[in-house]
């Protein structure tokens, strides 16, 4: 504890302006949270902006496989020479779509922001437990984005296997032009964001572990650091078994040996490798790949719990439960991995043990949706721009959450692998509920980080448009895998079957485009009002928690004093009594007399007894 | 500003590919003029769409000025348009549902019936599963785009203290867990029955190989024993493409074929295994999908149960074919990889059966030593019995050899 209170005072003089702030230091090589994790957002929608203008190339491949567009070539050079986007071309954009988006984007801009931001703001620490290390974690992310990008620029291309890559496919390189040099560049930048992200969750773990303030104890915390925690403790515990893996395919690679490789022929050419198995793979792939997809969508759940009670203006309903439910997905989350590989022809006595834990885990999901129904019932709705993402958010884990069900079980699963189904389903769980997530996330903290508001009316357009154009997109694409059709498909000209199906690919990218036009609205609002926006006052969604105790102006240590102590969990809003409707973490149940409910003390009898006698005394004046 | 670089260098050797592109182009020139014309207008007619946007959000502004300057309350209540939007979207939406399970939903080809026993079963499963997950889709929706509309903000009313009800905890848990349990209890058994077969030695399964690599399936019949012969990667060449070691006796008389043809109502047994990179072998009318993983043999057993004639009269679609596709990513052409399947009855299958070549060739038959036939078209499996057993051994050793000194 000693160290802990040296910390604090360490920093204080740093609130009080002692020490002497260089350009380089403040927007570079920062080692405040708060700069930190405005350059993890602003890098996070660079990355998202460049993989959705990848999407946008390969949907136009898609909805006109025939058509030659001059234009593409002007961007692309060689790459869609004549016009048309080229086979490898295609996979490459299909690949590092995926992995810009699932990494980069839902993982570092999600995480990485939220984490940054809200840790020490919401528990009531100066900064991180190690500034130092926070900031390596995000120069590791960004030379890891760095090198991806760099890929683009090689000879023979990006990496293009699937953002799965799977050997051998992605591990000989003479099986497809990405698996050369753009490979080993995926590796590189995979590693190094693996370093980055362990980084970051050991730093998160334990600045929420050591530093929360006074009273705050764990079940005072707001959900979203209860998200934010977990979301790290998964990461922490999953992504060195990708670096693992990631290792071995290095060595396969470049060093001759055959940890996933076996068998192989090309044309008549033998491969000397022996004995090893591409499952392998697969079974530490997934082993992080699935708790992946929890550390996508858990942050945010946690800030569409906190947004949702906010503007319903209600407390969270069954904060315990929601927390249990965390815990649940996050414990369930390492036992699922193998519903990914259903039909590799592996025992199958496996993929009957996954189907089990696979379908249990939607238990916990669905605990979650329904307390977010029941916080929005009799709620009092301010439909600020973050609470409509946040109950788009809801409707996206609802509608991604139940293809779950089938894609969970083992024998509809062999029809449904692979195929079109799996790409509907996924983009709309983690892919469109995170997005919305983080632009929740976004619109309701924006005030705290740039002091100022965005622009709601523009704001509300971008929702609308967003939202909508995402279940265009994503909802005609289950009928495709329904039929059958393969995900990752150049063309759908080659099968008498699929050609059916192209007029819908055309409705899909149009609708993909206006989608994307939408964030120009975005893109706009939040880069203008980063420097125009109206000024903000200090609590403008009259919200309990921490961070809004904090002056507008960002200072190095967060609060100019004593860092507030907290008494009462983060949700007390309407609470019958109350002269508003919010009662901050920072007021004592001292103040707050017509209010207090015997459930609020915990079991403390002399509290309690102190609040008979003040109920005794001044019942006939509330009455 | 990290970021601001990374743009620049991504446009900057856009340009540079442009160039190169220019440079190899020179040969025939496309006329770019009314391209980037076109690009232009498309990129005004956006522009013209922001301005479009601006000058209502400044109306609007200046509405609301105006009346917040003549004291009257706000002109536009937010709360409520969004709300009205989000009970429009319910309706609208649910009609959108409704139109895509029956417009979309009809265009699956093979909605009507799977052409597989297993097959029925996955979609009853599904069926299944679909009633259940619609249900509470629909309700779900109802209920969030509903609360969304009732209890938009108001000032007249406060929002209900409501923190928790174990009561209600406790049912939201439980009720999931039991449909769960029931979907999985389904799940598992028709897992079961389609993985775990037992053999019924009066209806033995056809074993037929398939070898994929990019991009092609190269199908093995086993010929008259049954039996599919052992291969082995060492021993691909260019005239031994599945590395087929013909010193074991069940190779001498496998059949090659270039379409999949399998008789209806007859157990298959597909023995899949994969040269080069992963493939999945799939298809989907028979509800059939497994990898093909290089350095592992994998099984999949089904019985059709409608002939490829008899689904033509049923879709009324005289094109109609069953088709083998590839569902793993597997390089370029992995769009493109395709083999047909027909499902005939017994008698024109044994027929379809006979006209089929066998693998070993008289080449093969030089490289692995085997008596050749003085009448090259004579059938390969009758001659195959008695030579064999002795030489077999020989012939094993003396390729190894020759491969072992290639090397």
């Amino acid at each position: 504890m000693s160290t802990i209170s040296l910390h604090d005072t360490h920093h204080d003089d740093h609130g009080h302006g002692h020490h002497h702030e260089t350009f380089l230091t403040k927007y570079v090589f920062s080692q405040d949270h708060k700069m930190i994790a405005k350059q993890f957002l602003i890098t996070g929608i660079i990355m998202a902006v460049i993989a959705m203008l990848l999407s946008i190339l390969f949907r136009i491949q898609l909805a006109w496989p025939d058509k030659t567009f001059p234009l593409l070539e002007t961007f692309l050079g060689k790459w869609a020479e004549g016009g048309r986007i080229k086979p490898d071309f295609f996979l490459a954009l299909v690949t590092i779509h995926g992995t810009i988006m699932v990494f980069f984007v839902l993982t570092a801009g999600l995480s990485g922001t939220f984490s940054n931001l809200l840790i020490p703001l919401q528990i009531g620490a100066r900064d991180m437990a190690s500034p130092f290390l926070n900031m390596l974690s995000y120069w590791f992310f960004l030379t890891a984005c760095l090198v991806m990008m760099g890929s683009f620029f090689t000879q023979t291309g990006p990496a293009s296997a699937g953002w799965t890559v799977y050997p051998p496919l992605s591990a000989v390189p003479k099986a497809m032009p990405g698996s050369q040099i753009g490979m080993t560049l995926w590796l590189i930048s995979m590693v190094l964001f693996v370093a980055s992200s362990l980084m970051g969750g050991i730093n998160y773990v334990s600045t929420i572990l050591n530093m929360r303030t006074k009273g705050m104890d764990l079940w005072k915390m707001p959900l979203t650091i209860w998200a934010l925690f977990l979301t790290a403790v998964l990461g922490i515990l999953s992504f060195p078994v990708l670096v693992a893996g990631v290792v071995l395919l290095v060595f396969d690679r470049s060093f001759g040996t055959s940890f996933y490789l076996s068998d192989l022929v090309f044309g008549t050419q033998i491969l000397p490798n022996e004995g090893g198995s591409p499952i392998l793979w697969q079974h530490l792939f997934w082993f992080l790949g699935h708790p992946e997809v929890y550390i996508v969508i858990m942050p945010a759940l946690g800030i569409s719990s906190e947004i949702i009670s906010v503007n319903a203006r209600k407390p969270i309903f069954g904060y315990h439960a929601m927390v249990y439910s965390l815990m649940g997905i996050t414990i369930l989350s390492f036992i699922v991995w193998g519903h990914h590989m259903f039909v590799t022809g592996m025992n199958p006595l496996l993929g009957g043990v996954f189907m089990i834990t696979t379908l249990i885990i939607a238990v916990p999901s669905a605990v979650k949706t329904f307390n977010y129904l029941a916080t929005l019932w009799r709620g009092n709705i301010r439909f600020t721009p973050a609470m409509l993402f946040a109950i788009g958010l809801v409707s996206f884990f609802i509608s991604g959450g139940l293809t779950g069900i089938f894609l969970g079980n083992a024998s509809l699963d062999i029809n449904l692998h692979d195929t079109y189904f799996v790409v509907a389903h996924f983009h709309l769980v983690m892919g469109s509920a995170a997005i919305f997530g983080m632009l929740a996330g976004v619109y309701h903290w924006f005030p705290k980080m740039f002091g100022r508001m965005m622009n709601p009316k523009l704001a509300y357009l971008h929702f609308w448009v967003t939202f909508i154009c995402a279940y265009l997109v994503f909802f005609p694409l289950h009928f495709l895998g329904l039929d059958g059709v393969p995900r990752r498909y150049y063309a759908f000209t080659e099968f008498e079957f699929m050609n059916k199906w192209l007029t819908v690919n055309v409705f899909v990218t149009w609708s993909a485009i206006v989608a994307a036009l939408a964030q120009v609205a975005f893109l706009f609002n939040f880069f203008y009002s980063i420097f125009r926006g109206k000024k903000a006052p200090q609590n403008p969604w009259d919200a309990n928690t921490l961070e809004w105790t904090t002056p507008v102006e960002h200072l190095h240590g967060n609060w100019p004093g004593e860092i507030p102590t907290v008494y009462r969990w983060p949700y007390d809003y309407s609470k019958p009594g109350a002269e508003k409707d919010f009662i901050p973490q920072t007021v004592p149940f001292s103040q707050t007399m017509s209010s207090n409910l015997p459930h609020d003390f915990e079991g403390n009898e002399e509290a309690e007894r102190i609040q008979k006698e003040w109920e005794a005394t001044n019942k006939p004046v509330q009455e | 500003m990290a970021a601001l670089t990374v743009l620049f260098t991504v446009f900057s050797s856009a340009n540079a590919f442009a160039q190169e592109a220019a440079a190899a182009a020179t040969a025939k020139p496309v006329d770019m003029g009314p391209v980037h014309q076109n690009a232009l207008f498309y990129v005004l007619l956006f522009l013209l769409l922001c301005l479009f946007i601006a000058i209502v959000g400044k109306a609007l502004k200046v509405y609301e000025l105006t009346r917040e300057t003549q004291g009257k309350p706000e002109g536009i209540n937010w709360n409520t348009v969004n709300a009205v939007i989000f009970a429009l979207f319910l309706v609208v939406g649910l009609y959108g549902v409704y139109w895509e399970y029956t417009v979309h939903g009809t265009m699956i080809t093979h909605m009507h019936e799977a052409a597989s026993e297993h097959g029925q079963r996955i979609d009853e499963m599904f069926k299944l599963t679909l009633i259940i997950t619609t249900i509470v889709f629909i309700l779900t929706h109802i209920v969030l785009f509903a609360f969304a509309y009732f209890y938009r903000a108001s000032d007249k009313r406060k929002a209900y203290y409501y923190p928790h009800n174990n009561t209600i905890e406790k049912i939201w848990t439980i009720v999931p867990a039991l449909v769960l349990t029931l979907l999985v209890l389904k799940g598992f058994l028709t897992w079961r029955s389609i993985f775990y077969k037992v053999e019924d030695p009066k209806n033995r399964a056809i074993n037929i190989e398939v070898t994929s690599s990019q991009f092609l399936w190269e199908i093995r019949y086993p010929g008259t024993d049954a039996i599919v012969g052992k291969k082995n990667y060492k021993l691909i060449t260019a005239i031994n493409s599945l590395g087929i070691d013909f010193t074991d006796k069940n190779s001498l008389d496998d059949l090659t074929a270039d379409e999949i043809v399998i008789p209806v109502n007859k157990p298959v047994r597909f023995i899949l295994t994969s040269k080069d990179v992963i493939h999945s072998f799939y298809m989907p009318h028979f509800r059939v999908q497994l990898n093909t993983v290089p350095g592992m043999t994998s099984y999949f057993e089904f019985t059709p149960t409608i002939t490829t004639e008899d689904m033509k009269t049923k879709l009324n679609n005289p094109k109609f074919n069953y088709i083998l596709l590839c569902a793993k990513i597997c390089g370029a052409n992995h769009f493109n990889m395709q083999k047909n399947v027909r499902v005939v009855s017994e008698k024109e299958y044994q027929e379809w059966l006979t006209k089929q070549t066998p693998y070993l060739t008289n080449d093969l038959r030089k490289a692995f030593n085997l008596p050749v036939p003085v009448e090259a078209a004579a059938p390969a499996a009758k001659e195959a019995p008695a030579d064999t057993a002795a030489t077999a051994a020989k012939v094993a050793l003396d390729v190894k050899n020759q491969l072992a000194l290639k090397k």
